[in-house]
Parts: C-alpha cells; sequence; structure tokens
C-alpha cells in the first residue's frame, strides 16, 4: 500500500461536516457551535420550533461529529467485553447497546452506543476520543481499530413522524425495526432505531460522498411531514426530558479530569443494571465489586422542582442549611409540564433520603438578581416517555 | 571616593529576586539599599537598545514563571509591567517536516494527526498528567521549603501540608510525581509518542538551561518546572513582558523607589564585611562601604560564598556543599536586529499565525547527540533553539516592518575546548562567531534567508553571559533544576530557607527555593523569612494562593 502523503496543513476553522451546505442554508440565524471541532448548528431559526418538531413532527440533526470507531477482528468481542462494563455478547448481531466503559478504578470514561455490526464487527459511537483508549485496550488482541469520525456521516431523524418520512424516502424497510435495532438497508447506507431524544427515531450513516443524496432524500420526503432542522439547543432539552446523561455536562469523564475524586461509577451516575459482574473480568471489575459492597458515594437523580424557573447550576440543599450537591443540568420541560433537571447529591441524599431537598435557584430580571429556594422532589422514571417510541412498526406519526 | 551609610537591609544584586526580595523589605519598613554592579539595574531580566532602532532581551526573554501573586501584590502593572500572551509554536526537522501547535485544542488535535494519528489522544493524556503535577508543585513555590528534620511547629506544618497534597494527588499520580522527578525526558516522552518530531517538539522544556541531556534523569523535572507557570491563570501558557524582559525589572524597581527603597548602580560587591560570624554590611569594589544588620544576596550561591567570603570564615562543610553546587553553564544566546520578518516557506501563510517558539530538532537522538559535543567541551554542531520574534506582537521593539529575533541556544560549554584546552577564555569574537554560524546553519532549516535579514546581532557565550551578568558559568537557572538540588536540598541541605552560616546573610536569588526562571518567588519566600527571623513576619502578607 502507498503511504498516503502527509497533508502540509490543517484547517484551522471550526470544520464543516459533510452536511455543512444543506444546513448553512437552512440556519437562518447563523448559529453555530464547536462540536469535536467542527460546525455544529445551536438553532436554525428558532429552538423552540425546533424542540417541538421533535416531539410532534419529524426532525433532521447532523450527528457527523460523534467519535466513531470500528473494532474488526477476531477477538473483536473480547475486546469489547474488556472495555464496556455490561456483557456484549448477549447483544445479538444487529443490535445496538447503551453502554459505559470505566478505568481500573471503576470511574466512567465515557458512554456511548455500541452496534453489533456482525460476529466480529463492531461500531462504536461516543462524546469523547477514545482512538488511544480503544488501542490500549486491543492491545495483543487480534483486531483492527479504526477511526471512522470522518469517514462516516450521520444524521439523525427524530420524532413521531420518522418513520413516515423513512417511507416516503423508499427506506420502508425499517419497519420491522424494533428499537436498538440496526441494519444496512440499502448498500452503503446503515440505519439504526435509535436517537437521544426518547421519541421514535433512526439514525442514518453513510459515506461522505453520499451525504447530500441523503439529506435531500430524507428532507424532501419530510416536507408532507412537517420535516424541521434541529440545533444543540433543541436536543439538549430532549435529552434531558427524557434522561439522557451528557458526558462532560452530568459526569465528569475521568480521563478528562484533572482532580482527585471527580470520577463516578456507572452505579453512582444511576447506571447500575448495565454493570454485568458475571461475564468474567472487564475494566474496573474489581474496584466496582468494591464500589457495589459500599454503596454509592454519590447519587445522579432527576430532580422535579417546583414552580418554573430552571435551576440551572443551583446548590442542592437538604432542609435548608446544609448543601449536599448541585445541579448539572436543568430546563423546563414544555411537554411534561414540570420543572426538571439533573443533579448529583452527596450519599445518602438521593439514595436513601430524598425527602427535604430544595434548590437554590438564583433568577436574573431586569437588572436584579432573585433567589429562590424551591422544592425539589428525587423522581425515578424518566420525565418524558411515550409508547410510540416503542411500538413495531410505528404508527404514521 | 569613600562613603559610610548604615541601612536596616542591604540587598546585593538588581536582578529580580534582589529587586523583589528589597521590594518586600522596604513596604515591611525596612530602610533598605541595593547595590548593583552594572550600570542599569535588571540582572538578567533587561531590555538593551544595542542597534538603534532595536530593543533585546539580552537574557532570559519569556515570562510565565513570575508569580502573578507578585505582580498584584507590588502592583508592578501601575508600574508599567504588561505581559502579554504569545500562541502557537513549531517545531522543525531537517526533513522539511513541521510540527505547530495551535491554541484551539481541536486544530491542535488536527495537526498532530496530520503527522501521527496514533499520538493525538496521546498528546491529550500527557498533557493532562502534566498538568496534575504542575498543581501538585504550584502551591510550593511560594512556601518556604520544609526542613524534615525539624520538629519546629512550621517546619511540621510545612511538612504536613506535602503530605496533605501528595494524598489530594492519589497514589496513582505519586508514582507518577516519583518518575517526573528522576526520569529523563526522553524516556518519559518515548512512553508517550511514537513520531519523533512529536516528541522532539516537547522535548525542549527540559534540557533547557541544563548541563544535562534529553535521556538523563532529571531533565523531566525541568520541563514541568517550564510547564508550572501561567499568564492570568492559564497554566502552561508562555508570555512577553511589553518592552521586553527590562520591563519586569524596571517595574520593580519602581516599586521598591516608591516604597522609599534606595538603588546605587555601577559599582559591584567587593566583599561582604563579616565580624564574629555575623554580617555588617557590604565593601564595594569602588571603595564604598554600607553598614547593615541583614544582607541579602542575590548573588548565585557558589559566587556569594566563594568569591566574596574569606574561607576562613566559613564551616568546610558548608563551603565543600557550595564546591559541589551543580550550576554548568550550557547554553548561550543569540539576539538579531532584522531587516524584515525573515521568510518561512515551510509554514502555510508563511507562519503569519505563530507568534510563539521555533525551533528545529528532528528528533530525541539530534538532542542527544547535541549533548554528546557539550560533553566534550564543544558547542553542539546542530544546537538546539528556542527562536522567538517578540516584535511580531510587541510593537515596541523594533521599527515598523522589521523585526527583533532572540534565540536561546543550546549546547555551549563555559569551558570551551579548544585543542584540547578547556578554558572560558577560548571564547572570543572568532570562536563567538563561529558559534554563531553553528546556530545560523540550524536557522536556515526554517528561514532559508536569515543570514540576508540580519542588520545586527548580539552573540553570548556562557561566559559571556558570567562576565555581564555574573551568573556563575551563565547558567541561567543560578543552579540546576534536578532532585538533588531541589526543595530542601536546593541550595545547600541544612541551608534551604534562604540562610547561611553567617548571621544576617540570606541569598535570595535562583539559587534558593524554588529555583529559576524569572519567577520572582525565591526573592519574596526569603523576604519573608528575612522579616520572620527578625520579628517581623507578619508585615509581609501571605502570597500562596489555594490551588482550586
Amino acid at each position: 500500500m502507498m503511504k498516503a502523503q502527509t497533508p502540509r496543513s490543517v484547517t484551522r476553522t471550526l470544520a464543516p461536516t459533510p452536511f455543512h451546505d444543506r444546513l448553512a442554508e437552512l440556519n437562518f440565524l447563523n448559529s453555530w457551535r464547536g462540536w469535536n471541532g467542527f460546525l455544529s448548528a445551536e438553532v436554525f431559526e428558532c429552538s423552540e420550533k425546533e424542540y417541538f418538531a421533535i416531539r410532534n413532527q419529524a426532525t433532521l440533526m447532523d450527528i457527523s461529529p460523534m467519535c466513531k470507531y470500528r473494532i474488526c477482528g477476531p477477538d473483536a468481542t473480547r475486546i469489547v467485553n474488556r472495555l464496556i462494563v455490561r456483557d456484549i455478547r448477549k447483544v445479538k448481531v444487529g443490535r445496538v447497546a447503551y453502554a459505559m466503559w470505566c478505568d481500573e478504578e471503576g470511574m466512567t470514561i465515557d458512554d456511548g452506543t455500541i452496534f453489533r455490526l456482525g460476529e466480529d464487527e463492531y461500531l462504536l459511537l461516543c462524546a469523547k476520543h477514545m482512538y488511544l483508549w480503544l488501542h490500549e485496550c486491543a492491545w495483543g488482541f487480534d483486531a483492527a481499530i479504526t477511526d471512522e469520525t470522518e469517514a462516516l456521516c450521520a444524521l439523525s431523524l427524530q420524532g413521531p413522524t420518522a418513520f413516515s418520512v423513512l417511507k416516503a424516502a423508499g427506506l420502508e424497510g425499517a419497519a420491522s425495526m424494533k428499537p436498538f435495532d440496526t441494519r444496512e438497508i440499502e448498500p452503503g447506507l446503515r440505519i439504526s432505531r435509535t436517537g437521544y431524544t426518547g421519541d421514535l427515531g433512526y439514525e442514518l450513516f453513510t459515506a461522505p460522498e453520499n451525504a447530500h443524496s441523503l439529506w435531500d432524500r430524507l428532507w424532501s420526503a419530510g416536507r408532507q411531514w412537517g420535516i424541521c432542522p434541529t440545533g444543540m439547543e433543541a436536543l439538549n432539552l430532549a435529552r434531558l426530558e427524557t434522561g439522557f446523561l451528557a458526558p462532560g455536562v452530568d459526569f465528569q469523564p475521568v480521563h478528562l479530569a484533572l482532580r482527585r475524586g471527580r470520577g463516578r461509577t456507572p452505579f453512582e451516575l444511576g447506571f447500575g443494571r448495565l454493570v454485568d459482574f458475571d461475564k468474567g473480568h472487564f475494566n474496573g471489575r474489581r474496584a466496582l465489586l468494591e464500589h457495589k459492597a459500599r454503596g454509592p458515594r454519590y447519587h445522579l437523580v432527576r430532580l422535579d422542582i417546583e414552580g418554573k424557573e430552571p435551576a440551572a447550576n443551583a446548590y442542592v440543599y437538604h432542609n435548608g442549611s446544609k448543601v449536599v450537591g448541585h445541579v448539572t443540568s436543568a430546563a423546563w420541560s414544555p411537554t411534561a409540564k414540570r420543572n426538571i433537571a439533573f443533579a448529583e447529591l452527596e450519599a445518602p441524599y438521593g439514595g436513601a433520603v430524598r425527602d427535604g431537598l430544595f434548590a437554590e435557584i438564583f433568577i436574573y430580571k431586569e437588572g436584579a438578581w432573585l433567589k429562590r429556594n424551591k422544592k425539589a422532589k428525587v423522581v425515578d422514571e424518566p420525565f418524558y416517555r411515550n409508547a410510540r417510541a416503542r411500538q413495531t412498526p410505528p404508527n404514521a406519526f | 571616593m569613600d562613603k559610610q551609610d548604615s541601612y536596616d537591609a542591604i540587598v546585593v544584586g538588581a536582578g529580580h529576586n534582589g529587586l523583589t526580595a528589597a521590594c518586600y523589605l522596604a513596604k515591611a519598613g525596612l530602610k533598605t539599599l541595593i547595590v548593583e554592579k552594572n550600570e542599569q539595574i535588571g540582572g538578567a531580566a533587561v531590555s538593551t537598545e544595542m542597534y538603534k532602532g532595536w530593543i533585546y532581551s539580552n537574557c532570559s526573554y519569556v515570562c510565565s514563571l513570575l508569580r502573578q501573586e507578585i505582580i498584584r501584590d507590588l502592583e508592578l502593572p501601575k508600574f508599567g509591567l504588561q505581559v502579554v500572551p504569545y500562541r502557537g509554536r513549531v517545531t522543525f526537522s531537517d526533513k522539511g517536516e513541521y510540527l505547530a501547535s495551535y491554541d484551539d485544542a481541536h486544530v491542535k488535535r488536527r495537526e498532530v494527526g496530520r503527522i501521527s494519528p496514533i499520538d493525538v489522544d496521546a498528546y491529550d493524556r500527557y498533557y493532562q498528567l502534566v498538568m496534575r503535577q504542575c498543581r501538585f508543585i504550584r502551591p510550593f513555590l511560594l512556601r518556604r521549603a520544609p526542613d524534615p528534620t525539624s520538629m519546629k511547629p512550621r517546619d511540621v506544618g510545612e511538612l504536613m501540608f506535602l503530605i496533605k497534597r501528595i494524598y489530594d494527588i492519589g497514589p496513582r499520580d505519586v508514582g507518577e510525581m516519583i518518575r517526573f522527578w528522576t526520569m529523563s525526558i526522553g524516556d518519559f516522552l518515548d512512553e508517550h509518542f511514537e513520531h519523533e518530531l512529536v516528541k522532539a517538539s516537547m522535548a525542549g522544556s527540559g534540557i533547557i538551561g541544563t548541563g544535562l541531556g534529553v535521556y538523563s534523569p532529571g531533565t523531566a523535572y525541568v520541563l514541568l518546572h517550564h510547564y508550572m507557570g501561567d499568564v492570568d491563570g492559564s497554566m502552561g501558557a508562555w508570555g512577553f513582558a511589553r518592552g521586553a524582559m527590562g520591563a519586569v525589572t524596571k517595574a520593580l524597581g519602581a516599586a521598591f523607589e516608591s516604597a522609599g527603597g534606595v538603588i546605587k548602580t555601577g559599582s559591584g560587591l567587593s566583599e561582604f564585611i563579616i565580624e564574629n560570624e555575623k554580617v555588617r554590611g557590604v565593601a564595594l569594589e569602588n571603595g564604598d562601604e554600607y553598614r547593615a544588620p541583614i544582607v541579602a544576596s542575590n548573588l548565585d550561591v557558589k559566587r556569594t560564598i566563594l568569591k566574596h567570603i574569606g574561607r576562613e570564615k566559613l564551616p568546610p562543610e558548608y563551603v565543600r556543599a557550595v564546591e559541589r553546587f551543580k550550576i554548568r553553564g550550557s547554553s548561550g544566546k543569540l539576539n538579531l536586529a532584522l531587516d524584515k520578518m525573515p521568510s518561512f516557506p515551510l509554514l502555510p501563510e508563511n507562519g503569519d499565525y505563530f507568534t510563539g517558539d521555533f525551533s528545529c530538532n528532528t528528533s530525541l537522538e539530534t538532542l542527544e547527540r547535541a549533548y554528546d559535543d557539550w560533553k566534550e567541551g564543544r558547542w553542539s554542531a546542530k544546537p538546539y533553539f528556542d527562536m522567538l520574534i517578540p516584535s511580531k506582537i510587541d510593537p515596541t521593539l523594533a521599527p515598523p516592518g522589521s523585526h527583533m529575533m532572540s534565540l536561546f541556544i543550546q549546547y555551549a560549554p563555559y569551558d570551551l575546548n579548544v585543542n584540547g584546552v578547556r578554558s572560558a577564555d577560548n571564547w572570543n569574537d572568532e570562536t563567538r562567531k563561529a558559534f554563531a554560524d553553528a546556530v545560523f546553519d540550524r536557522i536556515e532549516v526554517c528561514c532559508p534567508d536569515i543570514r540576508q535579514r540580519v542588520l545586527h546581532a548580539e552573540v553570548r557565550s556562557p561566559a559571556d553571559i558570567e562576565r555581564e551578568v555574573g551568573l556563575t558559568e551563565g547558567n541561567i537557572f543560578q543552579g540546576e533544576l534536578t532532585f538533588d538540588q531541589l526543595l530542601f536540598n536546593r541550595p545547600i541541605p541544612g541551608y534551604a530557607q534562604y540562610s547561611t552560616p553567617i548571621d544576617g546573610l540570606y541569598i535570595v536569588g535562583s539559587s534558593t527555593h524554588p529555583g529559576g526562571g524569572v519567577m520572582a518567588a525565591p526573592g519574596a519566600n526569603a523576604a519573608r523569612e528575612i522579616l520572620r527571623r527578625n520579628g517581623k513576619g507578619d508585615l509581609m502578607p501571605a502570597l500562596a494562593e489555594e490551588e482550586i
């Protein structure tokens, strides 16, 4: 194989994704942010409109900046099982699994989804860069790790009419797909019934050269189904309602922490059920066994807070005097009609002790700061959940 | 002309540490005098117009370690100090490759990935590791080094602080810490990275100012020492003092004078006046004498003890330890007045973006070979340089359109070997020119037209730096920053708290904890110790800030 010539220079701007031309036409506010070094839309025109399209119609979002790694080879299953806390052997070919992975001390490095593409082939999607970590986990094993972040571009099609859009685009084959199914629906086009919104939705992956045709196909098919582009702001609200964590926001990925004690176990993040101690050794198993026996030090919980002012960055108090934690994400939920938040509380608060919690909310109104102490109730279920998201075959809307 | 005056305290040497110590003594109400051998104050932090219209930072050339707490406490901005961060460094290889560093984390990742994809995440991880170690060390900079053999409450307190910091970084990073303090930078980089240029681009910080090679144990710490500074809280960032490095010492001098201090320049120290193991003042070369019960020496420990005090006045063990102190000359300087910006044909847009350091070192091996030359008493055939063009962002240094270029060069020996004879006297116009030629040859790797751009060049060997500034062997740190000479071993075990066997005589320069660089921490720490020993410790504010 010829060695590719080293390029002479790099792009100094945020990099456009393969969909950028299409996004730019629709981004009336010209409102962009960086996502993994790529240009990503914050808002196209109105984040409220975009949010309601997620819950009411269909939306398209460019998720190409997600980190994507392919793990392929005879030892791929062993590598993945060494990496993550759940048992990948229980995930069949053609299925997608939500996963967390930990360091030796049982602290969460990142979370993401793992696509089982074949017996010995996986695609890992996550928020943080894992190339070196995957290589280290694969050291001595027989498998190839490739970074496909730029080799695959991706769109997320989310909302109650998402399936109708697929159907109108000639992809009605997706009808039989259950949540967390994935398949190559056409040569060069992979689809999965996954998403970050808690609504009916699909994610589609293709090579960058097919980006425009994929966008145009879905966009024109979606016209009669209310399709709308969405930016990060709307997505963030949808993911919070449905209870998805944002790494770096709701927990500190341990590899990126300078300070001791900032790492959290999957138990502390509310995902203890993912940890499978029966599958044999995996990274962090021994430490996680100890953590499980000792009990969590923290609880990442969902809070339902009285009033309507979002409790962003609020301290959480117990009985008015003792600070027991802080809010990590907060919003008014337009669909659940509740004032919702994720908060990290020191054990036993949020665990055995769930009463007497208050959020100290600072509200800025026209030159003045108001402080409000609002009752906060720990809730176990996601703030918003709907049956249409799980129904197979999906309804038209 | 014989003069006799009395002061509460005398500081010998107007380098940045002497000035800092003097500021704190004067602010505590002591009638304080600074004596300086050169006509201008500043020591190794000076700005000089050696060619009309071009200002050089003759010795120290960049600013990061200068403790923000001191800048703020002494109100140096009020006295004209402005530190401007610079960004973007580039390393060139002989193979025509380059590796740049960009501000934005993602652009930086792309750049490393351009030449070595596997090193991209490795860089992030390595940087985290270095930053954790820096966070560990930084709180010690403005504290007295503990004396592990003392049971005095303050020393026990300092040891407890050390233990608490060790607890805070956790068992894994304590292991890394011990490695960092003892390993070579070469071994360390080899553990993390694959691409030679990636490694070479980071290795320079491990050897700067040090008579060691990239594979010599101890050099990993030297790298930390270069990363633990900050500009406005951005750890590891470096900046220029607007108006060149003299701006730092000019501001310190002005702060000192506004606190009522007196500066006398133009005559060097002849000797410390000592009676019955107690210092009484100083005698200058011009015959002037000044009396004070406290004398603080900004000279390095070797010069202070071996050149200006009769040996009979000192314990032999102590003198022996001072003689043993490693303070070897390993670097030179080249300051250039350029008619216009030299070209950087290897760089995109001719390198317009880059305002940081340029260097040219292909691999760790080339750096190690450069060290081999030094061991034999020769300057490196392919010297390492750290090259900056501060006039790219500082408009005060050169006429518009033209530029001032500063190069720190390593390795160059103090006692140059010519025909088998090693002597500092071998440095003369001829050898200096040959040394500069070796450097120009290397600059041509990145700037082929450099020789055509030069209007004036100032070439300084270690021997020149010793003669002009006073630093023994021209060592920029007043003693190498290796673990055997740090913390409670700096400069001399048992004398790490700025004192000497002579009552009232203190050492306040970079020979003392926490060491070299334009940091001002030794001067401030020493002033506190002096005031404390004289019952005035509470007249100086605590400077060490909490590391959050």
